[in-house]
């Protein structure tokens, strides 16, 4: 494995912003005091007169940017998805997303990988409230190249986003070929008796948990559902019609993410068991990201015994 | 302030008082109380202060206008209204389910509007991120924000106050609507957000007070504000709520109430009364 390419999804964010810099004369970039970490300060250190730092104040981060969008600026604004989702929820809800402002919010350290910072950071939460809001586009991308572009295509989309990204290195799954579209799945392995539908740093776990399930005669095909709204349906229906049962796989709790999206779209069309694999409804803990996910079942073994259980309700 | 135009000021604000009982009085619901105390304010704001032409509502060099205290909306829509951003009869639509105006602020249905508002604290943030972006990108154009004196309760105001005095945003001003009643009771008697214009001296601003409903004070208050550089300018207007309709002045139980129809009727004779004396 020594030659497995590792990068964090933020990296990736912060690539694509320094690309923009360069193109874009209305960009402005805003965070909220954790520029080193959102990677927001290598734009910072690059285009310092596009760049605005709050301070540790989340709510006027979003209304200052929302104003910032309504005088016809394209405004990326950066926190931790804890503070961006979690805390400046109702100012996202009110400011951004009730006027539909071009505002892509560029929530980082989601999920349990944040690792040792513990519970209080580790948000499981941001999926679910960001759905909810009319409008809001959600993109959780596998890697830092479909971060990076990802990036790009929100920047040329109009409208408010939701962009989540990681803390943690992640194996490198695309390359620069990859061609990235808003709103639409990408199958990376075909198969005929379950779907694996993960989102975020599960999609490696799922290409892990495919390849082990092959090895045990069950063929399992694997969907990278990068935005999870507006959720591309139809993706999810042909899965459902093909294999019958689908399992998910996400780095957000169960509720509310992307097991209950695809559920939605399951139930209401081609009604079959839809299996969740994710934070099963409960908080994190202190540990190195990478003990965390096994301890949480955000793993492929998780979705190896999950997909199991899915094709046995087949018989 | 020349004699003519205080006169035709308060005539236009007595003008938006009308609409404001109008509007709800019609909906049978709604915020007179915080509405009538801002008029003044209001109409100076549309009718001297600000660049803002009803023919070209998205002039993107217009001055820009976000009403933190989104429930005083109707006190906004009499304003718009009177300006010729839409028929002044519109108000009678007000918070009716196929109107074009909110009970709260929407920059997407209502012309005029620039920014959606009504959950509290948050307008204020709206319009520094407005007065930076003018700042960004050169341009001359100013913002306002009117506050309530309760809603300076909300935390996010002070992480806006504290934002637009570090970024220096000199084309920026709020004014605190101080009429000294929120839902529950005086400010002191809720949680005392005084004293106000000390608390603005803090966060770095220019702080002016003034009797909000005398429009030389007005005037010589937004004058000071464009004379003030590096600084955002607080304008802490003192006021009383329900100004104009008698049984409505200083009573708090009018701030989110419609008068009935003969409370209606007893306004609007007060109103029209004080503007047959203004136009005599």
């Amino acid at each position: 494995m020594a030659d497995v390419i590792k990068h964090a999804t933020r990296d990736g964010y912060g690539e694509a912003l320094l690309e923009l810099g360069a193109k874009m004369d209305n960009l402005i970039v805003m965070d909220a005091d954790l520029a080193a970490a959102t990677k927001t300060g290598v734009f910072k250190a690059k285009f310092p007169e596009k760049f605005y730092n709050a301070g540790i104040a989340e709510a006027n981060l979003m209304g200052v940017a929302g104003g910032l969008a309504a005088t016809g600026h394209v405004v990326f604004a950066s926190s931790f998805a804890m503070f961006a989702a979690g805390r400046a929820f109702e100012q996202v809800r009110n400011t951004i997303g009730y006027p539909h402002l071009n505002v892509k919010i560029g929530a980082t350290h989601a999920g349990i990988s944040v690792g040792e910072d513990g519970a209080s950071h580790q948000c499981c939460e941001d999926i679910a409230l960001m759905r909810t809001i009319p409008g809001m586009v959600i993109i959780n991308p596998a890697d830092d190249i479909e971060a990076k572009k990802a990036v790009l295509a929100a920047a040329a989309t109009e409208g408010p986003m939701y962009l989540r990204f990681g803390r943690l290195a992640v194996p490198r799954i695309f390359d620069d070929n990859y061609s990235f579209e808003i709103g639409k799945a990408n199958k990376l392995v075909e198969g005929n008796d379950v779907t694996i539908i993960a989102t975020g740093l599960m999609v490696n776990e799922a290409l892990m948990a495919a390849e082990q399930l092959k090895n045990e005669g069950i063929s399992a095909a694997v969907i990278n559902m990068a935005t999870i709204k507006p959720i591309d349906e139809e993706a999810i229906i042909e899965a459902a019609k093909k294999t019958g049962v689908i399992v998910t796989a996400e780095e957000h709790n169960i509720i509310g993410g992307l097991g209950s999206a695809v559920a939605e779209v399951v139930c209401q069309t081609v009604p079959v068991p839809v299996l969740r694999v994710g934070v099963e409804d409960t908080f994190g803990r202190s540990g190195p990201a990478v003990e965390l996910l096994h301890l949480f079942g955000l793993d492929a073994k998780h979705i190896v015994e999950t997909a199991k259980k899915a094709v046995a309700l087949k018989k | 302030m020349d004699n003519q135009l205080k006169k035709e000021l308060q005539i236009n604000a007595c003008k938006v008082r009308m609409g404001v009982i109008e509007g709800t009085f019609n909906a049978k619901s709604g915020h007179p109380g915080g509405s009538l105390s801002v008029s003044d304010i209001m109409t100076y704001l549309y009718f001297v202060e600000m660049n803002v032409d009803a023919k070209n509502p998205q002039n993107p060099d217009r001055d820009r206008f976000v009403l933190s205290k989104g429930h005083t909306a109707p006190a906004l829509y009499g304003a718009l209204a009177l300006k010729g951003f839409f028929p002044f009869d519109e108000i009678k639509t007000l918070r009716k389910s196929d109107s074009m105006l909110q009970g709260h602020p929407s920059m997407k249905m209502t012309p005029g509007v620039d920014m959606s508002t009504g959950s509290l604290g948050q307008g204020i943030s709206t319009a520094v991120g407005m007065a930076l972006g003018a700042k960004h990108d050169k341009k001359d154009f100013r913002v306002y924000t009117v506050l309530g004196d309760g809603e300076i309760g909300e935390g996010q105001v002070w992480e806006a106050a504290m934002f637009a005095s570090a970024k220096k945003l000199d084309n920026l001003v709020a004014v605190v609507d101080n009429n000294n009643l929120q839902i529950d009771g005086t400010l002191e008697e809720v949680n005392s957000s005084y004293p106000i214009d000390e608390k603005f001296v803090a966060f770095g601003w220019n702080v002016i007070n003034i009797d909000g409903h005398n429009f030389d004070e007005i005037e010589a208050a937004f004058k000071k504000a464009r004379e003030c550089k590096g600084k955002p300018t607080a304008i802490i207007a003192k006021t009383v709520k329900g100004k104009g309709v008698s049984y409505m002045e200083n009573v708090c139980g009018w701030h989110g109430k419609a008068p009935n129809e003969e409370e209606y009727k007893v306004a609007m004779e007060e109103l029209n009364n004080q503007l047959k004396d203004l136009e005599a």
